[in-house]
């Protein structure tokens, strides 16, 4: 049998190959709106028309709560920041605060429940209650915390990532600790790790060849529907009054903040750009992690009908492989 | 009864196509079959030859992916392409179901009583006395006793064999013109088998009802049915009555098939040459317990009771008994997976009693053990050269699995597999060849004993019979001493050098394999020997009779 081709195994491409109808519609979606959040993030320095702090260019000061025009696409703030820029740098501080939220939460959360898992015993037990009680806590309290004890509640950028990071990482190692440690629980009992057992390997050789990565199958899933909701935690914070700075990044929840006043005067054009950032930035992520989700399942996974009348002959070739044992195949 | 020429299933043409990420698979071809009423029509065939598909396509129980073309009339009924509020009609009063797994069939949460009152009331017929008063009737008919009493029991309250009679009386409640029975007695012991097939014909005597039986254990067919279709690849290769299908197989495939259904032959099988007897033995057990713990509150489980056996280098050990009977604990224990709790148990030199994995991991590289089910047994991420190798690398043989690679295509070649094969993933290799490299994982490292737990349990009869053929080869070979587990009278006939029969954690019986077949002198062992069925219905018919009359 030959090996796959590479664009099979490419993880996201995989399945955007194997789905059809509704469940495409879905992962093509939540693709393209992710795919548009990275683009802004990373082209920032280059499609903005102004930087995320300015506040005046060669022809003097913008005006604060200015309406759109061919200065400002999309209008200036109370403080006087081009709103379109704003939204467009938004887009790179919350892609780094995924980014580092999810490596520090998954690593730490994978370790913890392998060795909680596979080890049981006393271990076990205190781990579980640990992450039971950080569930009981209310995330986003937890996050102002984390964020005060961090950064003294206003910070410079990477302080203020790095405190909605760690607070969102509190949060969810705790989750990634579940969902191996329910793995782990089950694969330890599978007859391939006795195997390994009976020939003798160690502790460490049989949790890290042969228990991890059968654990980790179903963690792409959760990291999409904790990027969204990263996304959404900072943006909280940010409205809250925790985040970041204006003069020190661009900040989606902090420009919501300010415009709670414009509203209710008829200035739309405030809350309204970094409002639907957020939504479609989270939608995408989302959407691809349904869609990620369901075409893990093969009972859940929709596939085209076969067509009436063809009798394909690669069909009796993906037939049956014991009959065709039995049929000599092998000698 | 209806009249013979008015069969109670017709299957014409029938085509079934399912959609699956690796393109369409043709499932069934073009078959036509027909089910005369009071006629047990047994289909057979390996696993993926479309028994099931065709049985299941009778109820209209396929999964969506499935695209049905052809006819199946049911009782004057065409079910292909039934809208669901007419196949629900249909399934209960004119077509019921048997499932393989009894304890999975029936919910755990409602009485015996309630569910097969569901059935009765969904057609809509019964008040809630009648309907009870209806599944009492079923049960006592069934053979459960007290029927008035158990009526209100949970399903955990019921063996294995009275769960599968329950479900048998629930598919018999609406009677039925055709029962589909999927493999009803393969999960249950030989014994409980041999009941289950008795009343499967006494109810077919008494109700005229026709029973199609899908199973790939030949012994049942000799037992059971009046017809028999073989299948191939989703293909119907021959259709005859029992007696002639034995006689006389008329197709090479049905040839083959019988050849290699593995009987009780009563042979003694020599020693390996090169094996001393006055050895000291691999295996030494004297009063050996083994105990699981209770959960809070409840005692200690017994699973063993105080037994002595040996193994010798070089012999083979056959170990019988039903489920629940301690012997996979056994082998278990050999193998260092459950301790054991008192008693003396010596391992290739090495106390097992209170042993310490650090001491016994030395000894382990002159232990082999194969898997009852070679699809969970190999890591699926890691390729087959790699699972072989693991062994080898773990003991120190060797730095990674390229550097084993030599001798890992030398074990494929000793277990019969091609050398590419090394490069596949578990999961693109037959049952039969993944358990050959299970085989070839077990004896990488030259072992002194092997402990083979149900090893061609999960296999196809004709895979099974190469198997079994190429343990008896590499055991000659290379002289390993083994312990061979199984619940298969047949294959302890064929490997082993002597047998142990357990029963319920004792030794019922021990002795030279010929002695202890041929000559059983413990009731539990001759019981287990007349519940067996043989692949001849002439022989087993006789068998029958004997086995009725030893019943009373």
């Amino acid at each position: 049998m030959a090996k796959r081709r590479l664009i099979d195994r490419l993880p996201v491409l995989h399945q955007l190959r194997q789905s059809v109808g509704l469940q495409r519609g879905m992962l093509v979606a939540g693709l393209v709106l992710t795919a548009l959040f990275l683009l802004c993030a990373i082209l920032a320095p280059w499609i903005a028309p102004y930087s995320y702090s300015q506040l005046s260019d060669a022809n003097g000061n913008f005006g604060a709560q200015q309406p759109p025009s061919a200065q400002h696409l999309l209008g200036t703030t109370v403080g006087g920041y081009d709103v379109l820029s704003r939204t467009i740098w938004g887009a790179q501080t919350a892609l780094y605060v995924v980014i580092v939220a999810i490596v520090l939460s998954v690593f730490i959360g994978i370790l913890l429940g392998l060795v909680s898992g596979y080890l049981g015993g006393w271990v076990d037990r205190v781990l579980v209650v640990i992450a039971d009680a950080i569930y009981a806590f209310p995330t986003l309290l937890l996050a102002i915390v984390v964020a005060i004890a961090i950064s003294g509640g206003q910070s410079k950028m990477w302080s203020g990532i790095m405190a909605a990071a760690a607070s969102i990482t509190v949060v969810f190692i705790p989750q990634y600790f579940r969902v191996v440690r329910a793995e782990v629980v089950r694969i330890k009992s599978e007859a391939f790790v006795e195997s390994a057992k009976v020939i003798g390997a160690t502790t460490p050789r049989v949790m890290f060849r042969h228990v991890l990565r059968n654990a980790t199958r179903t963690l792409p899933l959760i990291v999409t529907l904790n990027a969204s909701e990263a996304i959404s935690t900072l943006a909280a914070l940010g409205f809250l009054g925790f985040g970041i700075e204006p003069t020190s990044a661009a900040e989606w929840g902090y420009d919501l903040n300010k415009s709670i006043s414009d509203v209710a005067a008829g200035i739309w054009w405030t809350a309204i750009p970094p409002g639907i950032a957020i939504v479609i930035t989270i939608l995408g992520v989302t959407l691809i992690g349904e869609s990620l989700n369901d075409l893990a399942d093969p009972r859940l996974r929709a596939r085209r009908r076969s067509t009436a009348k063809s009798t394909p002959a690669d069909a009796v070739a993906a037939s049956q492989p014991a009959s065709r044992e039995f049929m000599g195949e092998v000698e | 009864m209806a009249s013979v020429t008015n069969p109670a299933v017709e299957i014409r043409d029938l085509d079934i196509t399912f959609s699956t990420d690796g393109g369409d698979v043709h499932a069934v071809r073009d078959v036509s079959l027909d089910v005369r009423p009071g006629e047990v029509l047994a289909i057979v065939g390996e696993s993926g030859s479309g028994k099931t598909v065709t049985a299941r396509s009778i109820l209209g129980l396929l999964p969506e992916t499935a695209t049905t073309r052809g006819a199946v009339v049911l009782d004057g009924v065409d079910v292909v392409g039934l809208s669901r509020d007419r196949l629900r009609d249909v399934r209960g009063t004119k077509a019921a179901m048997i499932f393989q797994e009894p304890s999975t069939a029936l919910n755990p949460v409602y009485t015996v009583g309630w569910q097969l009152a569901e059935g009765l009331r969904a057609h809509g017929k019964y008040s809630r006395a009648q309907a009870k008063a209806k599944a009492i009737e079923m049960l006592a008919r069934v053979g459960i006793p007290e029927p008035e009493r158990r009526v209100s029991d949970y399903p955990h309250q019921f063996s294995g064999g009275q769960k599968q009679r329950i479900v048998i009386a629930m598919a018999l409640a609406l009677e039925p013109a055709v029962i589909l029975a999927d493999e009803p007695t393969t999960a249950l012991d030989v014994t409980v088998q041999a009941e289950i097939l008795d009343l499967l014909r006494r109810l077919r005597d008494e109700t005229g009802t026709a029973i199609v039986l899908i199973t790939h254990n030949m012994g049942v067919v000799a037992d059971l049915a009046d017809r028999v279709a073989v299948m191939l690849n989703g293909e119907l290769v021959e259709t005859a009555p029992v007696a002639e299908i034995f006689a006389a197989p008329a197709h090479e495939y049905t040839k083959k098939l019988l050849a290699a259904v593995p009987r009780v032959e009563i042979v003694d099988r020599p020693l390996p040459q090169g094996a001393d007897v006055a050895a000291a033995p691999v295996v030494e057990a004297q009063g050996l317990v083994i105990e699981y713990p209770g959960r809070l509150g409840s005692p200690t489980f017994r699973a063993v009771h105080a037994i002595d056996f040996s193994i010798k280098p070089g012999e083979v050990l056959g170990l019988v008994g039903e489920s629940g009977s301690g012997k996979t604990t056994i082998g278990r224990a050999l193998a260092g997976l459950t301790p054991v709790a008192d008693g003396s148990l010596r391992v290739l030199g090495t106390e097992m009693n209170g042993v310490k994995e650090r001491q016994f991991r030395a000894r382990r590289k002159e232990l082999g053990f194969v898997f009852q089910d070679p699809a969970t047994s190999f890591n699926p991420l890691l390729t087959i050269a790699e699972c072989v190798a693991e062994p080898l690398i773990v003991h120190g043989g060797a730095r990674n699995a390229e550097a084993a690679r030599d001798k890992v295509d030398e074990l494929l070649e000793a277990v019969q597999l091609p050398k590419a094969f090394g490069d596949r993933y578990p999961h693109e290799l037959s049952g039969g060849q993944r358990q050959r490299a299970s085989l070839a994982r077990a004896l990488a490292l030259d072992p002194k004993l092997l402990i083979a737990d149900e090893p061609t349990s999960a296999l196809d009869v004709s895979v099974q019979a190469r198997v079994l053929d190429l343990f008896g080869e590499l055991q000659d070979r290379f002289g390993f001493a083994t312990l061979f587990i199984t619940h298969d009278l047949a294959v302890v006939d064929m490997l082993a050098h002597r047998v142990i029969v357990l029963h319920k954690g004792r030794i019922a019986e021990e002795g030279p394999t010929a002695r202890v077949l041929g000559d059983p002198q413990d009731d539990y062992t001759r019981k287990l020997l007349a519940s067996l069925p043989v692949p001849d219905p002439v022989e087993q018919a006789a068998r029958r009779a004997a086995w009725t009359a030893q019943r009373g």
